[in-house]
């Protein structure tokens, strides 16, 4: 780009790529972080919302006699939650995969067979009439039926993770935000510095009848390609990061952690970033150079 | 009537010629800096359009001053200065450029930027005022050329002697046929062989309708060219005839 200023070698700027890269870096690993927590809860919430859990006690006692008791006490549950509106299914976990269930924790064995284990009941809500199931009723139903069992509701933990996943996204675009505000107080400096450096050059341009415009286009149009050094340069340190900590994450098994990852809209949603930064930087210093011209005598 | 045929007892500016159009005027005009003394404190004289003047005095009589007001870069503490019809003491900010942009000064100690070539130089005023790089190609060149400086295109300004580093302040200063030239001690760099060239090249300009105002303290010089004379002295400015004769063209040279 050719400019009347000399602004490619102020020193006073030299530093604004690094500072919007680091700038970009952070805001794109706050981004990416709030991002791939939306998709987990995302997921959570279609797989949950749609059903709930019923837990009933086992019949305390070991032997054959404490084990149909406990048959009668589910057989009994189950009845009680089908007559309940809404339900489309209720099924009661066998054995066998309530023993696959805490197997990771306490393996297998002996001791597992004996072992007086809640029984669950998965119940599924019919589509559409989600949010017409009053909790509240089927419990109360599910005490009638047999007072020892409790209904796990999972609407309620989760509303919980929604709002702190809200909360953690409102953080991520604060962190974005203050980001955002320091980028442009970095470049409001070195806009400064460099017109005060270049003040002479600057009446000379003003004597030949430059408009204020015209000088202020310099410094946008230099400040615009410094922002997208910088946000790019941020942006490419950015995804080993991210690609590191996915990695992390996939390592872990046994769907403990959905699998956290960004879909390609998200990535272009955090491309935005280090381009935003470059349109900030911008027009940051336009309206500096524009203010502080305007003061000139 | 012409400036030239009238005298220090005359006072012209007050003989509002029908059909002349003045382009500088000032009337009454004062000036100090900050809380100083009065570098001038009541100074009146118009430049008629076409008009050549040169304006004299010592060294601090107030001679870049004077220029300084012409364009703008100072504003009269008293009085008014009116250029082009249009009473700008205290006229805003944006409408400087407009007015500027029919001058052209040559600064005493050039300014020119020194990162740029002598061609870039030379565009400036061009470029500022949107032309386009096709024509600034076509007419940079050219002028430089004329100059004599056509194998310096390329030089930036600290590679320059100071006789070529003014010949660029004078190409920038007509590239774009001002209405009114300032120059502020056009020849000061020089020695007398190209001194009188440059004074041949403003009065080419002068003949192609440009008003020219020239300060300098070179008497010598003045006496050789056939236009009156502002004197400023003691912060008052007078007004005197042509001493010299119109000359023969110069030699080539």
């Amino acid at each position: 780009m050719r400019t009347d200023l000399p602004l490619a070698r102020d020193r006073a700027a030299v530093l604004v790529p690094v500072l919007v890269g680091i700038m970009v870096f952070l805001a794109v690993l706050a981004g990416a972080g709030a991002l791939a927590l939306d998709n987990v809860l995302d997921r959570w919430k279609r797989d949950v919302s749609g059903s709930l859990t019923a837990q009933v006690p086992p019949v305390p006692g070991i032997g054959e006699a404490a084990r149909a008791a406990t048959d009668d006490r589910v057989a009994r549950a189950v009845a009680a939650l089908r007559a309940q509106p809404g339900v489309a299914a209720v099924r009661a976990l066998d054995r066998g995969e309530l023993t696959a269930l805490v197997e990771p924790w306490i393996g297998s064995g002996a001791l597992l067979q004996d072992l007086p284990m809640p029984r669950l009941i998965d119940i599924t809500l019919r589509p559409g009439a989600v949010d017409r199931v009053d909790p509240a009723a089927m419990a109360a139903a599910l005490r009638a039926a047999v007072p020892e069992a409790t209904l796990d509701e999972h609407r309620l933990w989760l509303a919980r993770l929604m709002d702190l996943g809200e909360a953690i996204g409102g953080l991520a675009l604060a962190v974005v935000l203050v980001v955002g505000a320091a980028t442009a107080v970095a470049v409001v400096h070195a806009t400064r510095a460099g017109l005060a450096v270049h003040r002479p050059v600057i009446e000379i341009l003003h004597m030949i009848g430059a408009q204020d415009e015209y000088i202020a286009r310099q410094f946008a149009g230099h400040a615009l390609l410094q922002g997208l050094k910088g946000g790019l340069g941020g942006f490419m340190l950015a995804i080993p990061a991210l690609a590191g900590v996915g990695l992390l994450a996939d390592r872990i098994e046994g769907g403990l952690v959905p699998r956290v990852g960004l879909s390609p809209l998200d990535w272009a949603v955090l491309m935005l970033l280090p381009l935003g930064a470059a349109a900030l930087a911008m027009l940051t210093a336009r309206l500096t150079v524009l203010h502080t011209l305007a003061r000139m005598p | 009537m012409t400036p030239a045929m009238r005298d220090d007892t005359d006072p012209w500016w007050d003989h509002d010629d029908p059909g002349v159009e003045t382009v500088v005027r000032f009337d009454h005009v004062g000036l100090r800096y900050d809380l100083g003394p009065e570098v001038f404190r009541d100074i009146t004289f118009a430049l008629p359009t076409g008009s050549f003047h040169f304006l004299t005095g010592g060294s601090g009589a107030g001679k870049s001053s004077v220029l300084g007001l012409c364009y703008l870069a100072l504003r009269p503490t008293r009085g008014a200065v009116t250029l082009f019809g249009h009473e700008v003491t205290r006229a805003p900010r944006s409408v400087l450029p407009r007015l500027r942009r029919r001058m052209g000064v040559v600064f005493q100690d050039f300014r020119l930027i020194n990162h740029l070539s002598a061609m870039d130089n030379v565009a400036l005023p061009l470029r500022v005022a949107g032309v386009g790089e096709g024509a600034i190609r076509r007419h940079v060149p050219e002028l430089l050329a004329w100059v004599g400086l056509a194998d310096h295109l390329d030089a930036r300004p600290p590679t320059l002697s100071g006789g070529q580093k003014q010949r660029v302040a004078i190409a920038r200063a007509v590239i774009n046929r001002p209405d009114l030239l300032l120059a502020d001690e056009p020849t000061g760099n020089v020695d007398d062989r190209i001194a009188m060239r440059l004074l041949h090249l403003f009065e080419e300009l002068n003949k192609m309708g440009t008003t020219v105002l020239i300060a300098t303290h070179n008497e010598q010089l003045v006496g050789r060219f056939p236009y009156p004379r502002l004197h400023l002295e003691d912060g008052r400015l007078t007004w005197h005839a042509p001493e010299a004769a119109p000359l023969a063209p110069p030699p080539a040279g």
